[in-house]
């Protein structure tokens, strides 16, 4: 049995079901037992990269879907967002996002701008697959000591 | 998953109140709203964000925007009432320091 529960929803690539996702990952991070302060900036986190994958389908001309996998772990939950509309294995597409490169993703962190800027502050690790569209791969820890760190660093 | 922007202005004093979610979906009602006032000069805005009760960086965006508009010509923005979750939001960005914005939460993160 895998050790952790998983949940995936597939929206279409509009504006307004930014929110639907947003509050489906919110009521998924409180069953894990997240403090409410870490479930709005999952919150935060979440909306940014389903905007940034809406923006992305919407930019190209596209009337395509977003396909938002949750991992629900004990003590942690890994999201992943995907702006091609395949469903993905997540255990296979987790193996192959890399580390997040401010230099090789230029371009993207650009196009993202404040939004990726704030999903890594907000979460605990982030990563990006480049290949077939953008897939952003995320992780929240119970009680992440992380994101204390990182707020004191950039708000000082 | 709704946003309601109340807008009124006279004598180049704009007031503002706005309720409800910034994101993705929302934001445009703002912007469209802000953006009637942004080039009038020397404007006076407060806007008062205490009823905002989720923000993300497409509402910093709107933000933002307007208030280098507004900076550009003469005038000035504060915002007002933001708990502590949104001036956090405004923190972590930088903008904090930036924007005139006066919080009602004290502390939190």
């Amino acid at each position: 049995m895998r050790p952790f529960d998983y949940v995936e929803m597939r929206v279409p690539a509009k504006s307004q079901y930014v929110g639907v996702a947003r509050l489906t990952i919110s009521g998924l991070a409180s069953r894990i037992g997240f403090s409410f302060d870490d479930i709005e900036d999952l919150k935060i986190a979440s909306s940014e990269a389903v905007t940034n994958a809406v923006q992305h389908a919407y930019a190209e001309g596209e009337e395509g879907e977003v396909v938002i996998g949750c991992a629900l772990y004990e003590d942690k939950i890994e999201i992943m967002v995907a702006d091609h509309g395949q469903s993905f294995n997540f255990e296979e597409t987790k193996a192959k996002v890399g580390p997040y490169h401010d230099q090789e993703e230029g371009a993207f962190l650009r196009e993202g701008g404040l939004g990726l800027y704030l999903i890594e502050t907000l979460m605990d690790e982030v990563k990006v697959h480049h290949q077939e569209g953008v897939t952003i791969f995320m992780t929240k820890h119970v009680e992440g000591e992380q994101v204390e760190k990182d707020v004191e660093t950039v708000s000082s | 998953m709704n946003i309601q922007v109340d807008l009124t202005e006279s004598n180049n004093v704009l007031e503002g109140f706005v309720r409800g979610e910034i994101d993705a979906h929302t934001a445009p009602v703002l912007r469209e709203k802000l953006e009637t006032y942004q080039s009038h000069q020397g404007l006076k805005a407060e806007l008062d964000l205490s009823d905002v009760n989720y923000m993300d960086s497409t509402g910093l965006g709107v933000f933002v925007a307007f208030y280098k508009s507004v900076n550009a010509n003469g005038g000035h923005v504060k915002l007002k009432g933001l708990s502590a979750r949104l001036k956090r939001l405004f923190d972590i960005t930088g903008l904090g320091d930036i924007m005139d914005i006066e919080s009602v939460g004290k502390g939190g993160n």
